[in-house]
């Protein structure tokens, strides 16, 4: 069996040594201490000349993450940016998930194409197309006050509303996929069969179509939510410039203050954060169904 | 299709589409002043082609994401056949987390872990002597190949096993029934693979960001820099020639699966 070895092995070292590994060493310097020096960080022990071991890793970065207010708003601020951006999301993605698995089926492909195709697209040329619409002349507050909604240009760009935009904008996709692949499954006879039994059609909706949908809207709720804790582009882009963000405080810890520890610790605590979603989604999905 | 259906997908798509639609129609724009419309004009698509920095930055992605896509379909293939075929040996579980991983792991973490791997690698070993090119494509192998994985999967956990087995029976070797009946019916997730792998790579902003080093900037690094410091026309000129290069590929790749009768 060396073929079945080499098959193994090949990605498996490549995860070890690119993906493992690394973690362990932003867990490592996470402990470690700072230095003005390259790299800028100290070995977590040291041999002293007669052979004794001292150990010098320390806790420091991870206090200083919490004695500092500033790093706890900024998660609290994340994960409320992250949430509310999926629950838009959800909000928006659901109605057109609905539409696109009821179509008739000619039209279901060409829709969900509708769908994907903006994804396709860079990234950071739709998030920058936001910058553009929301300007102060742009063309959204221009179609506001041609509506006469407004009679002043409103600041939409470099607030919290902007960023809302730009996570719900740019993840629309990732939530209505899992949401049609839940719905398309769904048998349309249950509902109809409600419907016959004298069932409101809102009623229907919640007794039928929402439940059975559940692990759709789980799945995309958590392809949007993760992403947009850790989001760097859009906040940097759309929001204002405190708008202390999560990615973007890691982004400067490290580029501009070249703390690699305090920046290690900030991702350590950002992975605490999001193993908590998702161990709750591999709980449920590992339930036993009847 | 009922009123609202209709409604709620009208506006879906309304919103998804009018920045993109937006963008096009400011790249003709005369004025350098994006969001003052002056007359039809293709200058900034001239000055496109005179930006070196930009063009250097867009073949440099080029070559990453291609290379990347390439390699990324190898392993990727690999670990969804051990993840399918596979299902028991040692350090299965570890192996199943390490391909799922990648996937949800926040960019900015993707982007600092490698690059403090190859600081340490380079104080241990010498390796990398320098961070660019090299580092940015193993930095993008390693998030691609966990969705090639994923699409690959999906195909090989469809497929008939039977195929492999009666190829088996008449005494083909592993080998052979892998390159003469396996290959060819997981063909067509290899090329979304290869393609979602190569997209991926060309989008990236911060991993390459960390992981590279002076002289190495990719095209979404110059785009960033430049839309960092304000609104550019040649930016949606840039954009529009994206945009309607994607949707060409799209719709050829449609026209492309119809025409083959299978699949």
């Amino acid at each position: 069996m060396r073929g079945r070895a080499t098959v193994i092995a090949v990605p498996y070292l490549w995860l070890l040594l690119f993906f493992l590994v690394p973690f362990f060493i932003v867990l490592k310097i996470s402990f470690s201490e700072g230095t003005l020096a390259q790299p800028p960080y100290l070995p977590l022990y040291e041999v002293t000349d007669n052979g004794e071991m001292e150990i010098t890793a320390t806790a420091d970065s991870y206090a200083f993450l919490i004695e500092d207010p500033f790093y706890a708003e900024a998660y609290g601020r994340s994960l409320r940016v992250a949430f509310f951006a999926t629950l838009i999301a959800l909000l928006i993605g659901y109605p057109m998930a609905l539409g696109i698995a009821r179509s008739k089926p000619p039209w279901r492909n060409f829709l969900l194409m509708l769908v994907i195709l903006p994804f396709w697209t860079s990234f950071l040329i739709r998030v920058y197309a936001w910058k553009v619409l929301l300007q102060g002349n742009g063309a959204v507050n221009a179609a506001l006050m041609a509506l006469g909604v407004i009679d002043q240009p409103l600041q939409i760009l470099y607030t919290d509303g902007a960023i809302y935009l730009g996570i719900v904008y740019s993840y629309l996709p990732f939530m209505i996929l899992p949401l049609y692949a839940a719905l398309e499954r769904l048998d349309a006879s249950l509902d109809e069969a409600a419907a016959d039994l004298g069932a409101s059609p809102l009623r229907v909706f919640l007794a039928i179509t929402l439940p059975l949908s559940m692990p759709g809207i789980l799945a995309g709720s958590l392809l949007v939510f993760i992403p947009a804790v850790g989001e760097f582009v859009i906040p940097e882009l759309l929001g204002g410039p405190d708008a202390a963000m999560i990615g973007r405080v890691l982004w400067n810890e490290f580029f501009a203050n070249r703390d690699w520890p305090v920046a290690s610790a900030v991702a350590i605590a950002m992975l605490l954060f999001l193993v908590i979603p998702i161990m709750l989604f591999q709980r449920y999905q590992e339930r036993p169904t009847r | 299709m009922n009123v609202r259906r209709f409604t709620a997908l009208s506006f879906g798509l309304a919103f998804l589409y009018l920045p993109i639609v937006a963008l096009v129609v400011y790249s003709f724009n005369a004025s350098p002043r994006v969001t003052v419309w002056q007359g039809f004009s293709t200058r900034w698509y001239e000055a496109l082609l005179h930006n070196e920095e930009l063009i250097t930055a867009a073949f440099l992605s080029l070559r990453i994401a291609a290379i990347n896509a390439t390699i990324a379909v190898v392993l990727g293939t690999l670990a969804a056949y051990t993840l399918v075929r596979y299902p028991r040996f040692r350090g299965r579980t570890l192996f199943t987390g390490m391909v799922a991983a990648p996937l949800v792991m926040p960019e900015v973490i993707t982007g600092l872990s490698l690059l403090l791997l190859f600081v340490a690698t380079q104080s241990l070993i010498g390796w990398p002597e320098s961070r660019g090119v090299a580092t940015i494509t193993i930095a993008h192998i390693t998030f691609s190949l966990a969705f090639v994985a994923v699409v690959v999967q999906a195909r090989l956990v469809s497929f008939d096993e039977s195929l492999e087995e009666a190829a088996q029976d008449l005494g083909a070797p592993p080998w052979r029934v892998f390159f003469l009946v396996t290959l060819p019916i997981i063909a067509p997730a290899l090329v979304s693979g290869w393609l979602l792998a190569f997209t991926l790579s060309l989008d990236d902003l911060v991993i390459a960001s960390f992981v590279s080093g002076p002289g190495a900037s990719t095209l979404p690094m110059v785009v960033f820099s430049m839309v960092r410091r304000g609104l550019s026309p040649e930016i949606n000129a840039l954009a529009t020639l994206f945009i309607g290069a994607v949707t060409l590929g799209i719709v050829g790749a449609v026209l492309l699966g119809r025409r083959s009768p299978r699949s």
